[in-house]
């Protein structure tokens, strides 16, 4: 046996991979018995029973998978996530140093952020249609703040526990505001807007759905089309395919992994002092 | 004792070696308290000595008698509140590339590699150049750093991240050098190496090195002069001065009569004040007592 075999062996059948796998399966099977079941070994279990099967699930897929609404569905709750999501990056941080490094703003700033963070997004929705021209504009609106106050909360922390030895090391050998703020400020936040980022991700997917959900899926000109995923939820749930809500779920599980998985490899590839140990 | 120099051939040092300009450092009637009106703490008080130049200045006095105070002082992060604080008869007014201090613990940016962390200081004050970059290779080489220079300070060891330290502050040349007990932690293979490292590169630049630290056969080895403190409020008890010639070596110091004589001498200076600070109830200078009592009976039959 080569060498590179080997060690594809040892990657497919290494006891995570395989404990991975065995967990995915039970589950699905499980999913499968209870569905086709009114009772587990003897034991009712009549909301599982409601639920389709997962053979059932991936039938409606593999129709929906060559639908172009589907996929449209997709692009739409993706582009309202990374604009959201970047919007939040582009002000958050900024906002964020700056409330960091200088007093006098951080005393304007606070109290007024600090009233608004603790309004969950989802309270905005209705403020937030009568206030955007556009469907499209709340709900990219909703889901920026989604991501915002994590974005600015952890940059302001992280800038903040910088250790005071660094600035005064720098200070004395000659190094100006800037050339501080530049190459130890920055750098010194960086791990702290990697983890804003992800933990912003996140939130920014659970809220692009449900801000979908109650505003009806935004400009959506060709039946639900333009709605994204939340909105191709509630209209399976209204129209009764219930295999498609499944389908829209388990969409939406894969976009966020998609989505996180990204972000911590930049993570990674913006931080390259933290992995290396 | 015979005495080698380890130096490079001057071809390749006189390029890049900078010009040494050694500075002086005169503490006047220094005093320094903190807490609130009525509760303060006098740590410092009237405390006055001479960092002279081109000398190597080790401070030695027990823990918590105000040395860590007396090192923010002389880098301008703090003030004093009363008595000045000169270098070459300029009164200090703050921190200043003049006199660059080394911590206790690494203060090395995690986020730049060893040369990057070097270059720092240069590249802030725009001097990045072809020059520069030459005097950081030379001074990695120096402190033996030369296969780790695009390293994260993460990935060096304790003593490497100290060298990597020393070799950031030496190059922007400073009047003084001040480090604040800076191998304290290191493992005692380690520490013996450091000794080494730093004694040579401080015979060969003959920079004005202030050392401060609580272990006394690190004063003796590095010192010319060893000013030893009292207990809080911190003043100068005593000043011995060291004269074992230079380059030294451990070997040569462990067999050195003259600094066999001189330890015990700081010693029972030491010991005085550990028992003041000790009646005052401190439980490191309670550690100092016991150590210190071990060592003499060891040493008597000699």
């Amino acid at each position: 046996m080569s060498n590179a075999m080997v060690k594809f062996r040892k990657a497919v059948l290494s006891r995570s991979t395989r404990r991975a796998l065995t967990s995915l399966l039970v589950f699905v099977l499980l999913w499968e018995l209870g569905s086709r079941s009114k009772a587990w070994f003897g034991v009712a279990m009549p909301w599982v029973g409601n639920i389709p099967a997962p053979s059932a699930v991936l039938a409606a897929w593999s129709k929906l998978v060559g639908d172009l609404g589907y996929w449209q569905s997709w692009y739409m709750s993706t582009l309202r996530v990374l604009a959201g999501f970047i919007a939040a990056m582009l002000i958050g941080i900024p906002l964020g140093l700056m409330m960091a490094v200088s007093r006098t703003f951080n005393d304007i700033t606070f109290p007024t952020f600090e009233v608004l963070r603790p309004i969950p997004p989802l309270a905005w929705v209705p403020a937030s249609i009568l206030f955007w021209p556009t469907q499209e504009l709340s709900i990219t609106f909703v889901t920026f703040l989604g991501a915002f106050f994590t974005v600015v909360i952890n940059v302001v922390g992280g800038a903040k526990s910088i250790d005071i030895r660094y600035f005064q090391s720098a200070q004395a050998m000659g190094a100006s505001q800037w050339d501080i703020f530049r190459r130890i400020v920055l750098p010194g936040t960086l791990p702290s807007i990697v983890v804003g980022a992800s933990v912003g991700m996140g939130i920014t997917w659970n809220v692009v759905v449900a801000a979908e959900m109650i505003s009806g899926g935004g400009g959506g000109q060709s039946g639900g089309s333009g709605g994204g995923l939340g909105y191709f939820i509630w209209n399976s749930y209204v129209g009764g395919s219930y295999e498609q809500i499944v389908v829209g779920m388990i969409s939406i599980g894969i976009a966020g992994y998609l989505c996180s998985e990204g972000l911590r490899r930049a993570g990674i590839l913006f931080t390259p002092w933290l992995r290396s140990r | 004792m015979t005495a080698t120099t380890t130096g490079n051939p001057a071809a390749q040092a006189g390029a890049t070696k900078p010009v040494i300009d050694a500075g002086e450092i005169e503490l006047a009637d220094v005093s320094k308290s903190y807490g609130a009106e009525g509760f303060a703490k006098e740590v410092v008080r009237d405390c006055s000595f001479l960092i002279e130049r081109g000398k190597l200045t080790v401070m030695i006095g027990p823990s918590g008698c105000g040395k860590s105070t007396l090192i923010r002082l002389l880098a301008g992060f703090e003030k004093p509140d009363s008595g000045t604080i000169k270098i070459d008869g300029k009164t200090v007014s703050g921190p200043g590339r003049d006199r660059l201090v080394l911590f206790q613990e690494t203060a090395l940016f995690p986020w730049m590699t060893t040369f990057e962390n070097i270059m720092y200081g240069p590249t802030a004050r725009g001097e990045g150049g072809e020059q520069s970059r030459a005097q950081a290779a030379f001074l990695l080489d120096k402190v033996g750093l030369t296969a780790f220079r695009d390293k994260y300070p993460t990935q060096l060891s304790g003593g490497m991240q100290r060298r990597a330290e020393l070799a950031r502050a030496m190059i922007n040349n400073p009047r003084v050098m001040i480090l604040d007990e800076p191998f304290r932690g290191l493992d005692a293979m380690s520490k013996e190496l450091m000794w080494e490292y730093y004694a040579s590169l401080y015979e060969e630049s003959r920079r004005t090195n202030f050392f401060v630290t609580t272990d006394i056969d690190e004063a003796i080895f590095l010192a010319d002069r060893i000013l030893i403190m009292t207990n809080a409020p911190a003043r100068v008890r005593a000043v011995i001065e060291i004269d074992v010639p230079r380059p030294r070596r451990l070997v040569d110091i462990v067999n050195n009569e003259r600094a066999n004589e001189v330890k015990m001498q700081a010693l029972s200076l030491l010991h005085e004040e550990a028992m003041k600070s000790f009646a005052g109830g401190s439980k490191a200078a309670a550690d100092f007592v016991e150590a210190y009592s071990k060592r003499m009976t060891r040493a008597k039959p000699q």
